[in-house]
């Protein structure tokens, strides 16, 4: 059992991976929230109340879900734009900003535009993005834009992962499909429609 | 396709595809009396590998030609003779960038000569099984069984398993597949067993049909996007990362190595499902205890049923998985231990040194007896040992 929370940083000029801290993947049915196991639904509930009480909620989907390679990622797809409107309808800050691609963006990276798993931090600090979501980011990127945003940035990062989920997010679900993408636009709407969404989050 | 879609039908052999824990766990097998390198031509007929690149040294080399004897019965999809040990370990970086299951064996100072890619291939996230059968690597030249060629390799990020025996062999190699390709984990792995001593010696091992066999990669499950001149490493490897100097490029670099570690870390969980822990224990309630890897385990475990004979009580810890390293678990195992030895086949010492960075009060270990070059360690070596560091410490022990 890890003593190591995943919480918000920013957190050190190098921060640890959390798997190297004793974090342990979920199993199927669970999630993570700051590295610690929870059922599912839970993690639904904390995701909801995260976006909810965010200034900029944004959601960065990566290449699996952008681009319609197969029937699964275009449903996924329409799932996550579905969230991105029920985001939006609640606060008009929210944001959608893609990872079209893993390439490191030189001389400079447009971050009104795009986010990159090299340089997250640049898309996060211009656009003062509070709560994120990656979702259709392979597994190593993601980890890698992950840590990089907990070590230099205040950003709360929830992972909707199709593989095994991440422990470098403060929040992680695992097993990611488009019905799971809906459950949790469901589940925002229905913790707004309760009016109780204050979160307490820590910090590194 | 997804792999486990799969299960149920047959392969272009006709083999069946099974669940991976049915051919480990519940299909029936047969007693066979086989050398290590036949049981790297068994395990590799079960296990789908589409690629297997060879070059021949001492002593894989056998087990290389039984692969590519595999490969002209159909059960190996494309078999290849490298150009030398560097050639094999980037062309077999090819083909599992491709999207390939793939295979290969190396020895002593071809591990050596290709080892540049073994890091490469950890920061390039590619699941490649390599069965290490160990040999001396230094001048003067000796083809014979010594372990500090798997010293040599620790810290390049690959997942390391020790095989004591040839049963142990056959399980790793179909095992190993399947922890090395999970999404979390995915990165290579190093199957090591003790040249000669168990690649050209005859052990029974038991074994399921070869009618049977592992569902195939399904490289759709890789943590990276397969290879693309614009995408990182290679896009890293030929610009950008490599010539900047700036403080985004080498946070870049030393996120993605601790992201290649964690994911060694993340094997344990896999690993130990399928191998039933990452240590063995026996008698760990004893004040002495013998902890190694490999055949020097057996050897070890023959030299305390001579001192039980004596009425000396000796604990075994056998360490199945060097990288990732049974930390946790070797300090539970060495609680109760007042003097512990490590007996290796090399004169480095690196199992001796892992084991004092794990456990607390570390004065505890005596790292030794040692062998190299070839030679044997009869277990009255190490009962000699420990009956002289029994009688230098004989009044704080209680045996």
């Amino acid at each position: 059992m890890s003593n190591y929370s995943v919480l918000k940083g920013p957190e050190a000029f190098l921060p640890p991976a959390a798997a190297c801290e004793g974090v342990i993947l979920p199993d199927p049915g669970q999630g993570l929230i700051t590295g610690s196991v929870a059922h599912e639904d839970l993690v639904m509930e904390e995701a909801a109340r995260q976006f909810l009480s965010a200034k900029v909620p944004t959601i960065f989907p990566g290449p699996l879900v952008l681009w319609n390679w197969n029937e699964t990622a275009a449903k996924k797809a329409t799932a996550i734009k579905r969230l991105y409107d029920v985001l939006k309808a609640h606060n008009s800050s929210a944001l959608h900003i893609p990872m079209p691609d893993y390439r490191p963006k030189y001389p400079k990276i447009n971050p009104e535009i795009e986010i990159n798993p090299n340089h997250p931090n640049l898309t996060i600090w211009h656009n003062k993005i509070d709560v994120c979501m990656f979702v259709g980011v392979h597994c190593h990127m993601a980890n890698l834009s992950l840590k990089i945003i907990r070590g230099g940035t205040d950003c709360y990062t929830i992972a909707m992962c199709a593989q095994a989920g991440h422990e470098d997010a403060m929040l992680t679900f695992r097993d990611a499909t488009p019905e799971k993408i809906n459950k949790l636009a469901d589940t925002v709407e229905r913790v707004k429609a309760s009016g109780n969404f204050a979160v307490n989050n820590g910090s590194a | 396709m997804d792999s486990k879609s799969l299960i149920g039908t047959f392969n272009k052999k006709g083999q069946k595809i099974v669940d991976s824990d049915y051919l480990f766990y519940e299909a029936p097998r047969e007693r066979f009396f086989m050398t290590g390198s036949e049981v790297v031509r068994e395990a590799i007929r079960r296990a789908s590998v589409d690629v297997s690149i060879s070059y021949p040294i001492t002593p894989q080399s056998e087990a290389a030609a039984m692969v590519g004897d595999l490969w002209v019965e159909g059960y190996v999809g494309e078999y290849f003779r490298g150009e030398n040990e560097f050639a094999v370990m980037s062309e077999c970086a090819g083909a599992s960038f491709g999207g390939a299951r793939v295979f290969t064996t190396t020895s002593g100072p071809g591990t050596l000569r290709a080892y540049e890619n073994f890091p490469m291939w950890v920061g390039s996230r590619l699941p490649i099984m390599l069965n290490m059968m160990v040999r001396g690597v230094n001048s003067p030249l000796s083809i014979q069984p010594d372990t500090l060629e798997i010293g040599l390799i620790i810290d390049t990020g690959m997942l390391i398993w020790h095989a004591e025996s040839a049963q142990d062999f056959f399980d790793y190699l179909l095992k190993g597949f399947m922890v090395a390709e999970e999404p979390d984990v995915h990165l290579p792995i190093a199957i090591c067993i003790d040249g000669f001593f168990v690649s050209h010696t005859k052990d029974d091992v038991y074994i399921p049909s070869a009618d049977l066999s592992l569902p195939p990669y399904n490289p759709y499950r890789n943590p990276m996007p397969c290879m693309d001149m614009e995408v990182p490493p290679v896009r890293m490897m030929r610009d950008p990362f490599v010539m900047k100097s700036n403080y985004i490029s080498y946070a870049t670099q030393a996120s993605w190595q601790q992201e290649t570690r964690a994911a060694c870390e993340r094997s344990r969980k896999h690993t130990i499902r399928l191998l039933g822990g990452l240590i063995e224990e026996e008698n760990t309630d004893a004040e002495i205890l013998i902890i190694s890897s490999g055949t020097a385990v057996a050897q070890g475990r023959e030299a305390a049923r001579l001192l039980s004979e004596e009425g000396i009580k000796i604990g075994i810890v056998k360490i199945k998985t060097i990288r990732p390293f049974p930390y946790e678990e070797v300090r539970q195992a060495t609680k109760n231990a007042k003097i512990i030895f490590v007996p290796e086949f090399n004169v480095a010492g690196w199992m001796a040194r892992e084991i004092k960075a794990a456990i607390p009060d570390n004065h505890r270990v005596i790292a030794g007896p040692h062998v190299a070059g070839g030679m044997t360690m009869p277990p009255e070596v190490i009962v000699e040992e420990i009956k002289k560091v029994l009688a230098q410490k004989k009044e704080t022990l209680h045996v």
